[in-house]
């Protein structure tokens, strides 16, 4: 199967709708209702534990078409954050304490108010972390990009699925292994990635397929011999990160046969040790119309925050966000099965 | 039973268990000691696997040690050659049989 060339909503798919998503997977009846395994473990509901950690997804335009993006982006959405919202989400972080801003997308560095963010979440002494899809930095327009990240202190947390080109390429396009190695250089080249330079470089692979991820310790050992040794490149860590049987994902997963088995492998691997480290629990998620939500996958599948938390980011208040109840569904074996996977990586 | 061998059979191998638990139970502890991480790592012993599964025919091991490899981060050039090693050392085999082939002619010819 070719990789796609648009996203699913310019193709006109069901898969489009998050409501047919989520019909899809709550409807497969071999499959144990996630509710009832967490509940079976001892850990239901799942609940916030503090929000150590404010997301902010400014879009939907990508200047790729991964076959796996669980976002549905690409260079034909137009989904933007405004400034508005933007100044909305600074406002509400600035009456709290937490301490890390993670930046997504899309490319979030193609909207207009990335760089604002960025600025102010410093202005104000958070941490930031820019999930950079690498080619981005390729970008004519976006030439001042790595200076700007390193003038900053952000954090680049860059999606890199394989150390083999032709797996990179069969998930994210062809042709982005070699951009994506020419990107790390030029990182590398201005202290990321490299000891005592205060620039962090990490790195994120997903399977490129219907298969759980490896263990993240051996695949960063993995990684760092095979990029050193083949291109000189180096960085700090490597996280791996579960594919959500959601979006375009899933759309590989029917087209492919692959649904019924991966679904059976998520459940099969469900490790409740896993539980206990997802990123919802800690993580508020804030989509780029300002809703408000307990992580970026409910937000693709348009699970708003519920169960009396704030719904957007205009009515936000932290003090209702402590230990508020996580909206969870069938998705959620993707980041509990095995070690575990989460924004952060493995959870366990 | 329409074939000797179903996919879905895979999921029923800890059913040997029922005849003999006991050596069942020493044959799972063992497998899982010589499958962890050691002086060779989990990526490389399965990829060993692999080949072995090749050269013993096996779908079932070809199918979990596929996924297994997978899983634990090799990519498809890796376990191509896994299995070229295999067919070396199987093609490799039988020419090095040859010299007996040799040998017995070379004895019973003028």
């Amino acid at each position: 199967m070719p990789a796609p060339s648009a996203s699913l909503k310019a193709r006109g798919s069901a898969l489009a709708s998050p409501a047919e998503q989520v019909r899809l997977l709550e409807s497969e009846a071999a499959i144990t209702r996630f509710d009832d395994t967490i509940a079976g473990a001892g850990l239901d509901p799942l609940r916030a534990t503090g929000i150590q950690v404010f997301q902010i997804n400014v879009g939907k335009l990508c200047n790729q078409t991964c076959r796996h993006c669980h976002v549905d982006a690409g260079p034909d959405r137009s989904e933007m954050m405004s400034r508005e919202t933007a100044e909305a989400c600074m406002a509400a972080l600035a009456a709290t304490e937490i301490p890390m801003v993670d930046i997504t997308g899309g490319a979030p560095e193609l909207n207009p108010c990335f760089r604002y963010l960025v600025e102010d979440s410093r202005r104000l002494g958070r941490r930031v972390t820019d999930r950079c899809n690498l080619s981005v930095l390729l970008l004519p327009a976006q030439s001042d990009l790595a200076g700007f990240l390193a003038r900053h202190g952000v954090e680049i947390v860059a999606s890199l699925p394989s150390v083999a080109s032709s797996q990179t390429d069969a998930q994210r396009g062809g042709g982005v292994f070699g951009k994506s190695i020419e990107a790390l250089k030029r990182l590398n080249a201005i202290g990321y990635g490299r000891e005592g330079s205060g620039l962090v470089l990490t790195l994120v692979t997903n399977p490129v397929g219907a298969f759980l991820p490896p263990a993240q310790r051996a695949q960063e050992a993995h990684f760092r011999e095979c990029l050193f040794r083949e291109h000189g490149i180096v960085f700090n860590s490597l996280r791996t990160i579960t594919n959500m049987p959601i979006s375009r994902f899933l759309e590989f997963l029917l087209e492919t046969g692959n649904y019924e088995g991966y679904m059976h492998r998520l459940l099969d691997a469900f490790n409740p040790a896993a539980v206990s480290g997802v990123m919802c629990q800690y993580t508020i998620s804030v989509g780029w119309d300002g809703r408000l939500y307990d992580c970026d996958f409910n937000q693709m599948l348009d699970l708003p925050i519920a169960y009396g938390a704030p719904a957007h980011i205009r009515a936000f208040d932290p003090r209702d966000l402590r230990t508020h109840r996580i909206r969870t569904g069938n998705h959620c074996y993707g980041c509990t099965a095995g070690a575990g996977s989460s924004c952060g990586g493995a959870t366990t | 039973m329409d074939t000797y061998y179903h996919p879905k059979d895979l999921a029923h191998f800890a059913d040997l268990g029922k005849g003999n638990p006991g050596l069942w139970e020493k044959f799972m502890a063992y497998y899982g000691a010589v499958f962890a991480g050691g002086a060779l790592s989990e990526r490389e012993k399965a990829l060993i696997a692999l080949a072995v599964a090749h050269a013993v025919q096996c779908p079932y091991c070809i199918d979990a040690y596929t996924q297994a490899c997978l899983e634990k981060g090799s990519n498809l050039e890796e376990m191509t050659e896994a299995v070229h090693v295999t067919c070396a050392i199987r093609g490799g085999a039988s020419l090095a049989h040859g010299v007996q082939m040799r040998n017995v002619a070379t004895k019973i010819s003028m």
